[in-house]
């Protein structure tokens, strides 16, 4: 099945290069991850037709956009946006923004209102974006994207300016109609819980060209850079909850909320884990037998990925490390208090 | 719902901002004392009234029409665009507004009169005299008039945010759909100031007109020219068609604010 | 009017002569004024043009001037109703219509018959400006319905656009003609249809320098006033 191949190498007026390449299935969603300043934005500006390829090319579809000899206008490329701020047209009301892109005029209003229900807004359809709030507007961008039929969906940091509630309200929305969209799509973003909730294959993207490629376990688990190895220390995992505990895909974890059930997104931070040379006494309910894989120095702190039977990032003081004796392959006990594991519905 | 000025306001601010009111109001004030308004009626529907208000509002209306097909394009290319010269050329759009209008026609004169830089051939060839007729009149206005069109569509222009456009071109938008649906729209505030201000200062014009076009009631005396006229030998001619123009401005203006000033 | 306002400060008012004259006689003026300081040293004319229905409407609301020389008896003479003439006014110039036309005649014009060719492009002076009621006198009485283009507010602006050549021809004075030297070619009118016009001069009353204009009036009327005015293409009475 076709969907996007491209190899995008684009130089700005202020001396950055990007120079990557990315191929994308039909429904597949890839996660463009990367700190500020990767390039992320002008990746999505050359795909969008916004920006034209100084070398390389973009091919979607069997459809050639962007080459040696050909340049496809962004309006008849077909790629959907959802842009970091939205950019709702002020003018114009939700439904009538929703519809911008919709070919068949006669059915326009229509379309732009089944599309608003299926985001849950169709009350809000004659309501202008100023008087709508991140999540609606979010929303309402989502709805306008997808209401213009493209065969590709780019969605840039759609989350970033939301926050921390709304954030997580909205990516449940997101995650649904990600998988809805027939076609490829592709998530920019700078969060790493985003792309490893929603994204089948995470593309790492450091100063303009890529760093790692793999799914959300290669990220955390074989860390290639500093960058993804901070990334990989936050200790995410998927799960099902029942009765103060979660499964984690056969392991078991302890956590202090007894009435949360059903899936959950689990997440214990690297520093709330202690490590121990014989089997800790005490309170802490969730402890195990495990090795030490890799240690790696991070200024007066030392970064441990454990192994089986629940890899974990930890961080502990490098006196400690020190005096602990670590190193690859030294056998350790873990420690981590119910409380210290946080728990998310979804 | 008694209106009371906010308190952050000094009270001095409200004197002078008075005292500047008075400024504004007292001409009219003056103007409304010396109407002879027995005879108003008869003096607004004599044939120069008629004449004058005929003109001026046909050659207003089409220089701001003119201005409008002519300047947008020019604000467009001089807010986007980057080429040697665009300061300079931004410095002639300003000309007129710093020229004394008499100075304007003079120079509308030397350039488009019949023994003029373009006019000479211009005639020659077509046999279109622009002096002296009503095509001389919008082109006196549009030279005035246009300045405030480019000033504010130019600005308002730069401001504007181009992703909005970007994205439009994302959602399958061409070129000239996108100025449609988005860019004109979304300039739409400062596009309408610009026209208000356009048909205001054409509908106004006395010096570059009168020098140009000359003066001739039916052809070229517009509303201004007929009250200069008149106060050499009809005073109440002159003011009733003074007390005519400012009414008719005000209409134009007031509904023109509260009407499409706004995004809906 | 800027003139007037100018005179408030400054000189002292003893050695200044405010004198407002009709815009036909802006260049004669120029020179009697040139002359008139150079008798007077210390004394300073300022000379304030303009058409002689705008001079009269600002004598009559009350504009600080010592004398004025209108182009015709009309304005003057409402002047003098109201009271503001020193005695009588007295004609110390006259002037009669003459067909303007730009150097080289390019409309082929012969004479007064030909200003109601449509073909050509041709000014007057605006009714109520005596430039104007006069061209309209002298048209009436020649019996030629002339086809007009162009109604101006005072004959300068008539002379610019005849010399320019954006005019055919015009009616003006022939003062103007003389005035404009090579630039404006005057065709003669036939004394029976043409008018002749008296220029009227008075000191006012209550000006700020009623001697300074006593002594101004007398050197228009001497006879170094009359040459400079015959010069500049003026009949005297």
């Amino acid at each position: 099945m076709s969907g996007l191949e491209a190899h995008l190498r684009v130089r700005r007026d202020d001396g950055f290069v990007l120079d990557m390449s990315l191929s994308l299935d039909h429904g597949e969603t890839v996660a463009l991850l990367g700190p500020n300043g990767a390039g992320k934005s002008t990746a999505v500006s050359a795909l969008a037709g916004l920006v034209p390829l100084d070398e390389g090319e973009i091919v979607l579809g069997g459809r050639t956009l962007d080459s040696q000899d050909v340049f496809v206008r962004p309006d008849l490329r077909r790629i959907g946006v959802v842009f970091q701020d939205y950019l709702l047209f002020p003018h114009l009301t939700a439904a009538e923004n929703v519809a911008f892109g919709v070919r068949d005029r006669k059915r326009r209003r229509e379309a732009a209102i089944t599309w608003l229900a299926r985001v849950g807004l169709a009350d809000l359809a004659d309501h202008m974006p100023g008087s709508l709030s991140g999540g609606q507007a979010q929303r309402v961008a989502l709805a306008r994207a997808l209401a213009s039929a493209p065969e590709l969906l780019l969605l840039d940091e759609p989350l970033a300016a939301l926050d921390v509630r709304t954030r997580l309200a909205m990516r449940r929305v997101l995650s649904e109609h990600l998988r809805a969209f027939p076609g490829p799509r592709l998530l920019i973003t700078h969060d790493p819980t985003e792309a490893f909730t929603l994204a089948d294959r995470i593309l790492v993207l450091e100063a303009g060209s890529l760093t790692q490629v793999g799914t959300a376990d290669d990220i955390r688990l074989r860390p290639r850079t500093r960058y993804v190895a901070e990334l990989a220390g936050s200790n995410l995992f998927v799960g099902v909850a029942d009765e103060g505990s979660v499964d984690v895909g056969g392991h078991v974890l302890q956590i202090a909320d007894r009435f949360i059930a059903g899936p959950v997104t689990v997440t214990v931070r690297p520093s709330a884990v202690t490590v121990h040379l014989v089997r800790p006494a005490g309170s802490p309910r969730n402890v195990w037998e495990t090795v030490v894989d890799l240690l790696e120095p991070i200024g007066d702190r030392v970064r441990l990925l454990t192994g089986a039977p629940l890899p974990l990032t930890v961080e502990i003081t490098a006196e400690s490390a020190v005096a602990l004796g670590l190193g690859p392959g030294v056998p350790v006990w873990v420690a981590v208090k119910a409380t210290e594991v946080e728990v998310e519905e979804g | 719902m008694r209106r009371r000025i906010p308190a952050s306001i000094p009270a001095l601010f409200v004197v002078f901002g008075g005292l500047a009111l008075a400024v504004f109001a007292l001409p009219l004030v003056g103007l409304l004392s010396r109407t002879p308004w027995r005879d108003l009626a008869g003096l607004l529907t004599s044939d120069v009234a008629r004449d004058a208000v005929r003109l001026s509002v046909s050659t207003s209306v089409a220089a701001t029409a003119v201005a409008t097909v002519l300047g947008v394009p020019l604000a467009f290319v001089l807010a986007r665009a980057s080429f040697v010269g665009r300061s300079i050329v931004r410095g002639l759009v300003t000309l007129p507004l710093v020229l004394p209008p008499v100075v304007g026609g003079a120079a509308l004169l030397f350039a488009l009169g019949r023994r003029g830089v373009v006019g000479e051939p211009l005639a020659d060839a077509t046999g279109i005299v622009l002096p002296f007729s009503w095509w001389g009149v919008v082109a006196a206005n549009v030279f005035i008039a246009m300045p405030f069109l480019v000033i504010s569509v130019e600005g308002a222009v730069r401001n504007l945010d181009g992703r909005y456009e970007g994205a439009a071109a994302t959602l399958g938008a061409g070129r000239w759909e996108v100025l449609r649906r988005v860019t004109l729209p979304m300039i739409r505030p400062s596009l309408v100031a610009g026209l208000a201000l356009t048909w205001a200062r054409a509908f106004g014009e006395f010096g570059a007109t009168v020098t140009f076009a000359g003066s001739l009631q039916g052809r070229t005396q517009t509303l201004p020219l007929a009250v200069f006229v008149a106060l050499e030998s009809d005073r109440e001619v002159a003011v009733a068609l003074s007390l005519l123009m400012v009414v008719v401005s005000l209409v134009v203006l007031v509904s023109l604010r509260s009407w499409w000033w706004r995004f809906r | 009017m800027v003139a007037l306002v100018a005179v408030g400060c400054g000189a002292a008012p003893e050695d200044q002569v405010v004198v407002s004259a009709a815009a036909s006689l802006h260049l004669a003026f120029r020179e009697i004024e040139a002359a008139f300081e150079a008798a007077n040293p210390g004394t300073d004319v300022v000379l304030n043009v303009a058409g002689s229905s705008s001079l009269r409407d600002q004598i009559l609301e009350g504009a600080p001037v010592d004398v004025y020389a209108s182009a015709d008896m009309f304005n003057m003479n409402a002047v003098a109703d109201a009271g503001l003439v020193d005695g009588s006014p007295q004609v110390f110039a006259t002037n009669r219509m003459i067909i303007a036309v730009p150097t080289g005649n390019p409309g082929g014009v012969l004479g007064i018959a030909d200003l109601a060719r449509e073909d050509l492009l041709i000014g007057l002076c605006a009714e109520g400006v005596p430039c104007g009621d006069l061209a309209r006198r002298v048209l009436a009485a020649a019996g030629v319905n002339a086809e007009i283009d162009t109604n101006e507010s005072d004959v300068r602006a008539l002379v610019t656009k005849i010399e320019a050549a954006e005019l055919d021809a015009g009616l003006v004075y022939s003062s103007d003609v003389e005035a404009a030297g090579g630039s404006l070619s005057g065709i003669a009118i036939d004394d029976e249809d043409n008018v002749v016009t008296d220029y009227p001069i008075g000191a006012l009353v209550g000006s700020p320098n009623p001697d300074g204009g006593a002594a101004f009036l007398q050197f228009v009327l001497s006879s170094s006033g009359r040459s400079i005015l015959l010069d500049f293409g003026f009949g005297t009475p």
